[in-house]
C-alpha cells in the first residue's frame, strides 16, 4: 500500500467536487440573508391612499401631504400660472411627458387630470431630494428669467409649474405624478385612481 | 518541540519568566521582532510618515468612543435623534465622547488624505508595493462606507437627505438600479429599516472589515519594507548582519518619533473637540441639529467635506458636459492610437473610444454622473500601473510630474470647495473643468511620467 502513488486525477476530482458542493451550499445559505434585507411584509403593507381636503386651498397655494413616506404636493394653479407652464414649453426637456412617469390622464401639457390642480410626488427624479418652491416668476440666482416652478437644492435641477424638468439639468425625467382621483370637487384621493365605487 | 529551540526572553526584568512561558506557546517574540524591534525602516522618514500611525490612532479613538456611544444610542427612527441629544445633555461626559467621535471622523479623513498624498509624492504605491496601495485604497473605500452609514445614525435632516441621495445613486444604475436601492433601504423610502441596518453595518460589519484590512495593509508593508522620501531601495545596501545600512529598528526609533507626531495631533484634535467641535459646519453640519423630516429637504444640502470633491464631479456631469467628455475621450483614443505600436492596441483604442462615446449619448447623464463619481475613487487603484516614471520620489522627478501632482492637489481642493456650495452656473462650469483635470491626471500619467526629465536617484538615502 505504501508503495502505491496517490491517484492524482481522483484527488483533483474530489477536491473540485467538494469545492463546487460547498460553493452551492454557501450560495444557497446566502439567499435568506440577502432576502432578509428586502422590504418586510409590514413595509409592503404600509401605503394606504391619502385623502386631501381641497376646500381651504386658495388659488396659487401649495400644500404637502405624506403618502407612502413621500411628500406629495398639491398646487392649485391660477390661469396665469398655467400660462407660464405654456411659456416654459421650449425650456423643458420633455414637454409632452413622453418618457416620464405619470398616469394616462396626466400625460398632457399641464400634467394633471384637471389643469387647475397639480399633483406631484415631490421627489426629484435625479437623486431623490425634495425640490423647494420657487413659484413666483422673478429673477433667481439660477435663472434670470425664471417662470416659476421648483428648484432642487441638491443638484440644481429646475422644474416648471407642471413638474417638467428643464433642459440640461441633472434630473433626467419630469417629476412623478402619483395615481389620484377626485372624490368630489373639494376632495382628492392620492394613491388610488380606480374607477367606480 | 518548538519551545525547546526558542531562547528564553531577556531584557524584560521581572517579566522574563512569564514572557518566556508565553513565547513557548505563542509567537510573541517573533511578532515583536518582525514588526517592531527588528523591522528596519529607512532612517530618513520625515513628518509625512506620521500619518500612517496617526490613522491607526484615530481608528482606535473611533472604536473606543463608538463602543461607549452605543451604550446610550437607540437605532430607531423614533428614538435616534432624541438619544443623541440625551448623550449630549444628560449622559455624564456624553458630549465629550460624542465630539471625539464626530471630530475623529473628520480627523480620519484628514490623516488618510495626507497619508495618500505622501504615497503620491514619494511613489510609495510602485512595485513592489502595489498590494499595500490596493489594500490601502480598499480601506479608504470602507472608510467612506463607514462614514456614510454612521452619518445616518443621528437621524437629523442632513443624515436623512444625505442617505436619500446616496442610496438613490444606486437607483441610477441601469436594469438592477431600482431593485438594488430598494434592497439597500429595505423600504420604499429611507426609514426605520434603513437606519437599523446602517447601524449594523456601522458598528459591526465595516469596523471588522477595517481592522482586518489594516492588518493586511501592515503585513504587506512589513513584507516588502517601507518606502522613503528618496524612493530608493534600502535593502540593496546591507551591513554585516544583513540589516539595511540605511535602516533603523522601528522600535524604539520610530515609536518614539511617532509620539512627537501624536502629541501635535492630539493637541490639534483637543482644540477642535473642546473649542470648535462643529468646525464652522464642516465637521457637524448645522442642518443636522434639526430632526429628520421626510417631507422637506433643507434648502442647501451638501455632504460632509470629505465627500465633496466627488460630489462636485457628480453635479458637474450634465447633458451638455457629455459632449465635452466625448471630445476628451476621442482625444484620448487618438493619443493611444498614435503612441501604441501593436495593431491589437490600436484596435482596442478604437473600440473602447467608439463604445464609450456611443454609450455617453445612449445612457442618461445621470448614470454617468454616478459612474464618474465612483470612477474618480476607483481610478486610484490603477496608479501603480499608470505611473511609468524612472524614479519613485518627487525629489528626483522632473517638472512634468511635479506640475501634474500639485495641479491635481489644488484641483481636488477646488472640487471639494464647490461641492460644499449651492449650485451656480459659474460653480458648475469650474467643477466641469476640474473634473476634466482630475481624470487627465490619471489618463495622461503613462505619457507625462515617461516623458519627464528625471534626476538620477542617489545610491543611499539622504537626510
Amino acid at each position: 500500500m505504501s508503495e502505491q502513488r496517490p491517484d492524482e486525477a481522483k484527488r483533483r476530482f474530489l477536491v473540485t467536487a467538494t469545492g463546487v458542493a460547498g460553493g452551492v451550499a454557501a450560495g444557497a445559505v446566502a439567499v435568506p440573508f440577502v432576502s432578509s434585507m428586502l422590504p418586510s411584509e409590514r413595509a409592503k403593507a404600509a401605503g394606504a391612499p391619502v385623502e386631501v381636503d381641497l376646500s381651504t386651498l386658495e388659488p396659487g397655494q401649495k400644500i404637502t401631504v405624506e403618502w407612502r413616506g413621500k411628500p406629495v404636493w398639491v398646487v392649485r394653479r391660477t390661469p396665469e400660472m398655467l400660462e407660464r407652464v405654456k411659456a416654459a414649453d421650449d425650456l423643458v426637456a420633455d414637454p409632452g411627458s413622453k418618457r416620464s412617469l405619470q398616469p394616462q390622464y396626466a400625460q398632457n401639457e399641464f400634467r394633471s387630470a384637471k389643469p387647475e390642480y397639480l399633483v406631484l410626488v415631490g421627489i426629484c427624479t435625479h437623486l431623490g431630494c425634495s425640490p423647494v418652491d420657487r413659484l413666483a416668476a422673478q429673477s433667481e440666482s439660477f435663472a434670470a428669467d425664471w417662470k416659476g416652478g421648483f428648484y432642487c437644492p441638491c443638484h440644481g435641477s429646475l422644474f416648471d409649474l407642471a413638474g417638467r424638468v428643464y433642459k440640461n439639468k441633472p434630473a433626467p425625467d419630469n417629476l412623478v405624478v402619483p395615481p389620484y382621483k377626485f372624490l368630489s370637487d373639494t376632495k382628492l384621493l392620492i394613491g388610488d385612481d380606480s374607477k367606480g365605487a | 518541540m518548538a519551545a525547546k529551540q526558542k531562547e528564553p526572553v531577556t531584557g524584560a526584568g521581572p517579566f522574563n519568566g512569564v514572557l518566556t512561558w508565553v513565547d513557548a506557546r505563542f509567537p510573541l517574540m517573533s511578532l515583536w521582532r518582525e514588526h517592531l524591534a527588528e523591522y528596519y525602516a529607512p532612517k530618513n522618514f520625515n513628518f509625512w510618515y506620521f500619518f500612517g500611525s496617526l490613522a491607526l490612532v484615530v481608528l482606535v479613538i473611533q472604536i473606543l468612543t463608538g463602543i461607549f456611544l452605543v451604550m446610550h444610542y437607540k437605532p430607531s427612527a423614533a428614538d435616534a435623534f432624541a438619544s443623541v441629544e440625551y448623550i449630549m445633555r444628560d449622559v455624564p461626559w456624553g458630549w465629550f465622547i460624542r465630539y471625539m467621535h464626530s471630530t475623529g471622523a473628520s480627523a480620519f479623513f484628514i490623516v488618510v488624505y495626507l497619508h495618500m498624498l505622501r504615497g503620491l509624492m514619494y511613489g510609495s504605491y510602485r512595485a513592489p508595493r502595489e498590494l499595500i496601495w490596493i489594500f490601502g485604497m480598499v480601506i479608504y473605500l470602507m472608510l467612506m462606507a463607514e462614514a456614510f452609514f454612521g452619518y445616518l445614525l443621528p437621524w437629523g435632516q442632513m443624515s436623512f437627505w444625505g442617505a436619500q441621495v446616496i442610496v438613490n445613486l444606486f437607483d441610477a444604475l441601469p436594469v438592477i438600479g431600482p431593485d438594488l436601492s430598494l434592497w439597500i433601504r429595505g423600504d420604499y423610502v429611507v426609514s426605520d429599516a434603513t437606519l437599523n441596518r446602517f447601524f449594523a453595518f456601522h458598528v459591526i460589519a465595516i469596523p471588522l472589515a477595517l481592522v482586518g484590512l489594516v492588518a493586511a495593509h501592515i503585513m504587506a508593508l512589513h513584507e516588502v519594507g517601507s518606502n522613503n522620501p528618496d524612493g530608493v531601495d534600502i535593502k540593496k545596501n546591507l551591513d554585516a548582519n544583513g540589516h539595511p545600512v540605511d535602516g533603523i529598528p522601528f522600535h524604539p526609533y520610530y515609536t518614539v518619533k511617532d509620539m512627537v507626531g501624536l502629541v501635535v495631533f492630539l493637541a490639534v484634535f483637543s482644540l477642535i473637540v473642546f473649542f470648535m467641535p462643529e468646525f464652522g459646519g464642516y465637521f457637524l453640519e448645522y442642518n443636522n441639529f434639526i430632526p429628520a423630516d421626510p417631507l422637506k429637504t433643507p434648502s442647501h444640502i451638501a455632504p460632509v467635506w470629505y465627500f465633496t470633491p466627488y460630489y462636485s464631479i457628480l453635479r458637474a456631469t450634465t447633458e451638455q458636459f457629455m459632449y465635452v467628455l466625448a471630445l476628451a475621450v476621442i482625444a484620448m483614443g487618438v493619443l493611444v492610437w498614435k503612441t501604441s505600436t501593436t495593431a491589437r492596441a490600436k484596435l482596442a483604442a478604437l473600440v473602447i473610444t467608439a463604445g464609450l462615446v456611443g454609450a455617453f449619448f445612449v445612457i442618461d447623464a445621470k448614470v454617468w454622473g454616478v459612474a464618474f463619481m465612483g470612477g474618480a475613487v476607483i481610478v486610484f487603484f490603477f496608479l501603480p500601473w499608470l505611473d511609468r516614471g524612472a524614479v519613485r520620489s518627487i525629489r528626483y522627478r522632473g517638472t512634468l510630474y511635479k506640475t501634474a501632482l500639485w495641479t491635481f492637489v489644488v484641483n481636488f481642493l477646488v472640487l471639494g470647495y464647490f461641492g460644499t456650495q449651492p449650485v451656480t452656473n459659474y460653480g458648475t462650469a469650474i467643477s466641469q473643468f476640474c473634473t476634466l483635470v482630475y481624470f487627465a491626471f490619471f489618463a495622461l500619467m503613462p505619457w507625462y511620467t515617461r516623458m519627464d526629465k528625471t534626476k538620477p536617484e542617489p545610491a543611499r538615502v539622504t537626510m
